[in-house]
């Protein structure tokens, strides 16, 4: 609490929504276009009331849709404005079209997802099928352990995305009512402070049809075409170009991220992922969001009875930060990956695919195993999580798979 | 620029910024059936102008003449039907 | 009321042409004739979008651009979205002097399917809202990007390739949407149907809807010569017989208010001069097949549904 104080900072009870929406509050946000749907609604409804009540310079569109409310932030963003939209489950995937143009057009739109499960059967809790049905839409993916990092991973994510060597739209991921409703002590920065953080956006040079270096946005002085048909001759090449983006975007995001924890004393992990007793781990867990807080407290239980457990967390998914997975789970015996999702028929979950996909190249093959759990905002508990301690434990002593993927918290 | 040259990646834009005007872009060469403008006849009310979908024909205060850029035109023939005074024919492309 | 620009056609001649040559639209597209009229009237500076359609695409085939002015394009259901967005930007951006130009219009150009069919929702979304935008529907009546397939916009009895002239049924079988007085319905200030054959009311038009504070919808009939099977040359003439007939009536909306512009007042202060739909049908290829015995009861209700939409738009224009 001294750190925070000294940083002039002041600590606040927020549910997460209520901390996503405090920090789009201090980014100096020109425009927020957005659509209610649960669990994300009180991040609409609290920044309406900051709107209303005077407390930012900021438009907010309430549209018609998420498919709107995402285009909006699109276009503002190609006019020059900084933009943010906010979503979950059904919403983003009405979104899904847009996501690709969004990123495709190079628009630096900050979005926050409360994580929720996809229908059907329509159900409002959290997994994160809804945002890993979006990996591969050209958008950073970020996400958050607790409304902490919700809070600042938002305040990150407007430098992130608006980045001159990035310009690749961003999505924070804080799970549906564990974060989005749950109450929690938030340390919040003074507002110069993060104003002065964000900064104003910039514009790189692009050429236009008159020959001429222009900034890049749509400006009547120094007109430019967004979003042509793109054939054969030229599509592939422009996909390169975003990749080239996802390529520079993990030492950015790092930088980013010790830049700002000079300014909070706050860090996660380096930004990219977060190790929790791992040096000497050989059992070891992977996983994303909220999961992570269950698991480091079964991580100090096991380590109190002599277990060399640990936890691997993902905090930028998009980017893949492969290195430093690699690094991470150099000296692990057994591995198991979390999944909060189904790839229905694929050979585990998303997290799974990626984490024994960049395994492989590492000249270390250790038994990795996966766990779909908590769909529907299913509870995943400690003794579950000390469970599959206990199955790594078993792997590592036999060198065996039984089961490589497997359901946790499923009832036969 | 020569739009003719395919560029790499690192060359082009970025999000799709396109870098040639189309008037880069010839389309006369669709055409089979050209108009002709009788100088004499027109009385300069420009409504070729005004019709045409491909800006091919122009109004040149200075001379008080029409222009027809044939390396726009496509030989739609909207400007032969619209003129009021019969002052524009079409007459196929290679013929006098 | 329309605008009271006054211009002659030498002054609108000699403004530059926004919509550039060298654009890949058919021959005689009237569409494109359009496009280029709208951008003759503008009154300063403009940023325009577009939904997915034919224009968009043969107006931007990378790496070339038709587009003087500064353009974007997102999707094809998006055009009224893009629009809002635009203008939100905008109006922010001044307020926060990081704009310099004192005022930016914005228009949005969608056609029958982006507008009637898969825009709508973003349409009636970003109307509702009041978004300061003149949303400009280029009606060719069909999808035409894709290979003519019907639209909500799309005439009773016309073929298309989704509503062929089968031996059962002869083309589509449903009416156009009103989407104009659709758009009146939403209460918003400025709402008109325009044709390029009438281009001064067209060009006014166009000012006025830019002049309103608020949302402007202008519905302009854009025949497409490769949809309608029609003669290239013809466009305009259709497009003019379109508003002779009555098919298309030229009007415009303020605050709700109807009343008839100046081409189909003559029809109406002059119902003698009104010409019968088949003048208009035999013109088009589509239509060819209502020209057979067995099926010339649907240019009978095509007729009749024309009357009565006639009759019923002079009733808002309190002429009876």
């Amino acid at each position: 609490m001294t750190a925070i104080h000294q940083k002039g900072q002041k600590v606040i009870a927020l549910n997460g929504d209520e901390a996503v929406a405090y920090a789009v509050k201090q980014c100096d946000v020109d425009v927020v276009a957005a659509y209610p749907i649960t669990p994300q609604t009180i991040i609409v409804e609290k920044f309406s009331e900051y709107v209303h009540d005077g407390e930012v310079d900021t438009e907010f569109i309430c549209t018609e849709s998420e498919h709107s409310a995402l285009t909006c932030c699109l276009t503002a963003a190609a006019v020059g404005a900084r933009t943010f939209t906010a979503t979950a489950s059904a919403g983003l995937a009405l979104m899904h079209e847009i996501l690709y143009v969004t990123s495709g057009c190079r628009a630096p739109v900050v979005m926050a997802v409360a994580n929720r499960a996809l229908s059907a059967p329509i159900n409002i809790h959290c997994d994160h099928s809804d945002s890993m049905a979006e990996r591969d839409s050209g958008w950073i993916q970020l996400y958050a352990e607790n409304s902490q990092e919700a809070y600042d991973s938002i305040i990150q994510a407007f430098r992130i995305a608006e980045h001159l060597e990035i310009l690749l739209p961003t999505l924070v991921g804080l799970d549906g009512f564990f974060l989005s409703h749950t109450l929690e002590n938030v340390a919040v920065l003074p507002d110069e402070t993060v104003r002065n953080f964000v900064k104003q956006r910039q514009f790189p040079l692009v050429e236009n049809h008159d020959g001429k270096m222009v900034p890049f946005k749509l400006d009547p002085e120094n007109p430019i075409t967004i979003g042509p048909l793109d054939l054969q001759d030229y599509y592939f090449e422009h996909k390169r170009q975003q990749e080239e983006g996802m390529q520079k975007a993990p030492e950015i995001i790092r930088k980013i991220h010790d830049e700002f924890a000079e300014r909070s004393g706050r860090t996660y992990g380096n930004g990219l992922v977060e190790t929790y007793g791992l040096d000497d781990a050989e059992l070891v867990t992977v996983c994303l969001g909220s999961t992570a807080g269950t698991v480091k407290t079964v991580v100090d239980q096991l380590r109190a009875k002599g277990v060399k457990a640990g936890l691997l967390r993902i905090r930028a998914f998009r980017p893949l930060p492969v290195q430093d997975i690699v690094e991470a789970l150099r000296n692990a015996k057994a591995i198991a990956v979390m999944d909060r999702s189904c790839s229905f028929g694929g050979y585990g979950g998303p997290v799974f695919h990626e984490i024994r996909h960049a395994l492989y190249d590492s000249n270390l093959h250790p038994p990795t195993v996966d766990y779909i759990y908590g769909l529907g905002g299913r509870d995943m508990p400690q003794h579950m999580i000390q469970r599959i301690y206990q199955d790594l434990e078993k792997i590592r002593i036999t060198g065996k798979i039984q089961h490589p993927v497997q359901f946790i918290g499923l009832r036969e | 620029m020569n739009p003719k040259k395919k560029k790499g990646w690192k060359e082009i834009p970025m999000a799709g910024v396109c870098w040639v005007p189309s008037t880069s872009y010839l389309t006369g060469d669709w055409k089979t059936y050209r108009p002709v403008w009788d100088s004499e006849k027109c009385t300069r009310c420009v409504l070729c102008h005004l019709f045409c979908p491909d800006g091919a024909i122009t109004w040149k205060a200075q001379t008080n003449e029409m222009i027809f850029n044939y390396d726009y035109c496509k030989g739609c023939g909207i400007c032969e039907a619209e003129c009021p005074v019969d002052a524009i024919s079409m007459k196929l492309e290679g013929e006098p | 009321m329309s605008s009271e620009w006054k211009f002659t056609a030498k002054e609108i001649a000699e403004r530059t042409d926004l919509f550039m040559s060298g654009h890949r639209a058919c021959a005689g597209c009237a569409p494109a004739t359009v496009h280029r009229l709208v951008l003759k009237a503008i009154r300063g500076p403009t940023i325009a979008t577009n939904s997915t359609g034919c224009m968009e695409v043969t107006s931007t085939i990378y790496p070339f651009t038709a587009w003087k002015i500064p353009w974007i394009h997102t999707a094809f259901e998006t055009a009224a979205a893009n629009a809002s967005g635009i203008e939100t930007a905008l109006k922010v951006l001044k307020r926060k002097d990081r704009i310099e130009h004192e005022h930016v219009d914005v228009i949005a150009f969608g056609g029958d399917g982006g507008t009637f069919d898969i825009g709508i929702q973003a349409l009636s979304g970003a109307v509702e809202r009041g978004h300061d935008f003149l949303y400009v529907l280029y009606d060719n009546e069909a999808y035409m990007n894709t290979g003519i397939q019907r639209s909500g916009g799309t005439p009773l009895g016309a073929w298309t390739t989704t509503s062929p002239a089968g031996r059962r049924i002869p083309g589509k079988p449903q009416l156009k949407k009103p989407i104009a007085d659709i758009m009146v319905a939403h209460e918003m200030p400025y709402v008109a149907t325009a044709s390029p054959a009438f281009w001064t009311d067209l060009l006014r038009k166009v000012r006025r809807g830019l002049e309103v504070d608020g949302p402007a919808f202008l519905h302009v009939i854009a025949p497409c010569p490769r949809g309608w099977r029609s003669d290239p040359s013809k466009s305009i003439a259709i497009s003019r017989l379109a508003v002779e007939t009555c098919t298309f009536p030229l009007w415009e909306a303020t605050d709700g208010e109807y009343s008839l512009s100046a081409p189909s007042k003559v029809m109406a202060l002059r119902p003698e001069r009104k010409k019968t739909v088949t003048e208009y049908l035999k013109m088009q290829g589509r239509f060819r097949h209502l020209f057979k015995p067995e099926f010339e009861h649907v240019i009978g209700r095509i007729q009749e549904t024309v009357n009565k939409r006639w009759h019923k738009l002079l009733g808002k224009c309190n002429i009876s």
